[in-house]
């Protein structure tokens, strides 16, 4: 259906719903570079003025990606929760901005209408709002998961301790581990990138991450990030494994440039589930996105590239994961090119996975070839951090020495808890108080001599 | 007001700790290059790693943007001995070479003609310096790598085209430049994405019958090619060991895996024998 509206002296014409949608989002460079961006400014605004007329209900009737050709389609439109959505059927989309701003969309409210809400209307909405708008209806969602803590509380934003390393050496794994545990990270999941994929070598980063866990008896959870079906095989061989991770985007064909499919992910999440290692619930897969990771694999359908990534939220969903997060400048500059547009989409992540009843985090990051630099990163985990984001990246000094990437720090998290009072998971920050880390406001304590957790270390120990 | 002079020459108690506070595990940052036990000032990291940080990431980015000296690789690498060609990519300038890859990965059309115009008989292999994106890493490591592996090609008796000098140049602009003159496989060598600690770091690129449309799933890499990474001497015969396979298998890509560990010696590849 081809949607018309005029803006200033002149009529636009959008062909139909995702070419609407695609010239109503901000710019960015991978709208551009596969060619469905807005041409000026002027028509940009037109396009978002049009789809604030939309019914929401036409989301329901039009797919912006064939239902017929895309399992992704058919998982949205099929566990679509018509009864959730009875609030939101009569509105259109400029509507629902006012709704989800008013103050009638309680954290509550919010909840209920969470199964009604699709990615394409959450995206939609997303391209009305300004930045204070993501933010301020962010924060008004709420996401509680649980696997040996409580992730996702008011007041509260956990951290993914990250110690990659080059060449998965033990001994440097290890000691970024305790540097990140005496900074007070690590409540979302201790969770490596591995420079190998066999599965030796990943059995023993499993085996070395959970001997931590299980010596100093931290309320937390591992996670090695390699491809679900690795994930699976290792779990049938006996290897102690917390959470499986895979990498998801928005639609069949991209899942499958990554070797996914829906039934693999059910696959992997049984595989988890039948350790019943959680023991406080059993939210066990961890998921990451990113805008552009759909174009990237040439498999887009012409669709703009954040309505996609609302779409691997989708995805992600029914698995009830622990941890979602968006990936959102490691792509590179030909998708986000520089602060500005690394800062918006990250909102725009945040916003529609917790909207949609995602635990959505971010790992606040940049490449050397994007117009972006920790200034730039200072601001999205601030402005993240007043949304009320679930979780972020914990790395040492911000450099990843195995991805050749900038994320954020260990020190960074300790200056969002100082500036906006954010506490970690309750069940986390008690045992970093027993064991004499941090001081009962949360800050670090001042560590003399050799601290306990440091017997990890054979090179300390020796 | 010249006590208060004084007092404020003097500090109080309460300022006379240090402002940083370092950490009791600093031994364990000798076991990895991640910035671990960096101390810290209040939050915050202490102004020495903000700085230090600040200066790799600083190298990193003037990687990116330093404008690529080509006419000086071309004379560089003709005192080796090679014939050589410079190129251009599709990209008018680096904005637009960092906004599409697209444009990256094919000739501009007088580089396209200059090409054709240079094409002579089918050759083994066509080589590729390619800046991608670092132009440091070529600067620094494509002539002491092209010296290596000069021995390795003339070991094995290879016929090589014109070496290519490309500028604002992705991996996939060697399938257009090796179809044009004829050769049986490409190798690209180009400046890998910088990190914070690598800037200057080299990858190298095999493709085997090298067509516009080669997928990545059909080449074989080398990564990581720099002083503190892997030297060009081991590079050069990984490369030349990969070559001969591909040349003999007709392939490159997943099914070719690289074994040549297995003719180190003591970690160190064998002299190249020339006859």
């Amino acid at each position: 259906m081809a949607y018309r509206t005029v803006a200033g002296s002149q009529t636009y014409a959008f062909a139909d719903l995702k070419d609407l949608m695609a010239k109503a989002t901000p710019l960015r460079s991978g709208d551009m570079l596969a060619g469905v961006a807005a041409a000026t400014a002027e028509e940009n605004v037109a396009a978002r003025m049009c789809l604030a007329d939309v019914p929401l209900r036409a989301f329901l009737n039009e797919a912006l990606v064939p239902y017929e050709e895309d399992e992704v389609t058919r998982l949205i439109i099929d566990s679509h929760d018509a009864l959730a959505f009875r609030t939101l059927s009569h509105m259109t989309v400029g509507d629902f901005r006012d709704f989800l701003l008013s103050g009638v969309a309680t954290s509550e409210v919010l909840a209920a209408i969470a199964p009604g809400v699709t990615p394409e209307m959450a995206a939609a909405v997303s391209k009305l709002m300004r930045n204070q708008d993501l933010i301020a209806v962010a924060k008004k969602c709420r996401v509680v998961t649980r696997f040996r803590n409580t992730i996702g509380l008011p007041g509260t934003m956990a951290v993914r301790l990250q110690p990659n390393h080059p060449t998965d050496d033990p001994a440097g794994v290890t000691a970024s581990i305790l540097d990140g545990l005496l900074y007070g990270c690590g409540d979302a999941v201790i969770g490596i990138n591995p420079a190998s994929d066999s599965v030796p070598v990943l059995s023993e980063l499993l085996k070395l991450i959970d001997g931590i866990i299980q010596r100093f008896e931290i309320p937390t959870q591992a996670c090695v990030l390699t491809h679900v079906t690795t994930s699976t095989e290792v779990i049938n061989r006996g290897v102690p494994v917390d959470l499986v991770f895979q990498s998801v985007a928005g639609t069949q064909k991209a899942n499958a440039s990554f070797g996914i499919d829906l039934a693999t992910l059910k696959e992997g999440r049984e595989a988890a589930l039948s350790l019943k290692r959680g023991t406080l619930g059993d939210n066990v897969m961890y998921f990451e996105t990113g805008q552009g990771s759909a174009l990237s694999a040439n498999a887009h359908y012409g669709v703009d590239q954040q309505t996609l990534e609302a779409r691997a939220y989708a995805v992600c969903r029914p698995f009830k994961p622990l941890l979602v997060n968006t990936v959102v400048g490691f792509i590179g500059p030909e998708y986000l090119y520089d602060g500005k547009q690394i800062i918006r989409a990250g909102l725009e992540d945040h916003f529609c996975g917790k909207l949609m009843g995602v635990p959505l985090g971010c790992d606040v990051c940049y490449t050397n070839h994007a117009e972006a630099d920790q200034d730039d990163m200072d601001t999205l985990m601030t402005l993240l951090g007043a949304a009320g984001v679930t979780y972020i990246m914990g790395i040492p000094g911000s450099d990843d020495v195995m991805l050749n990437y900038q994320s954020t720090s260990f020190h960074d998290q300790l200056y969002l808890r100082q500036v906006l009072g954010l506490k970690r998971a309750p069940e986390f920050e008690a045992w970093l108080q027993r064991m004499g880390i941090t001081e009962p406001d949360g800050s670090l304590r001042k560590q003399h001599g050799i601290h306990p957790l440091l017997a990890a270390s054979p090179e300390l120990a020796a | 007001m010249s006590d208060a002079a004084t007092d404020g020459d003097r500090p109080a108690d309460s300022v006379s700790e240090p402002a940083v506070i370092e950490d009791s595990w600093r031994r364990l940052a000798g076991v990895t290059p991640a910035r671990i036990a960096l101390g810290r000032a209040g939050t915050g990291m202490p102004t020495r790693e903000v700085l230090r940080f600040a200066l790799a990431h600083a190298q990193a980015r003037d990687a990116v943007h330093l404008p690529f000296e080509s006419a000086r690789m071309a004379g560089d690498i003709a005192a080796l001995g090679f014939e050589t060609l410079e190129l251009a990519s599709a990209a008018p300038a680096r904005d637009a070479y960092l906004r599409r890859p697209d444009l990256g990965r094919r000739l501009s059309e007088e580089s396209r003609a200059l090409l054709a115009s240079r094409a002579g008989a089918p050759v083994d292999v066509a080589l590729v310096v390619a800046d991608g994106l670092s132009s440091t890493a070529i600067h620094a490591q494509a002539v002491p790598f092209l010296t290596a592996f000069k021995a390795r090609i003339a070991e094995a008796g290879w016929s090589v085209g014109p070496v290519c000098i490309a500028s604002q140049a992705r991996v996939a602009l060697g399938d257009e430049v090796g179809e044009a003159l004829r050769a049986s496989a490409c190798v690209v060598l180009i400046g890998e994405r910088p990190g914070l600690s690598s800037p200057d770091s080299l990858g190298l690129y095999l493709t085997f019958a090298p067509r516009a449309g080669r997928s990545d799933a059909e080449r074989n890499c080398i990564s990581n090619v720099r002083g503190e990474g892997l030297s060009h001497e081991l590079a050069a015969f990984k490369l030349a060991w990969l070559l001969k396979e591909a040349l003999a298998r007709q392939l490159t890509g997943v099914s070719l895996k690289d074994e040549s560990d297995l003719l180190l010696v003591g970690g160190r590849p064998p002299p190249a024998r020339i006859g």
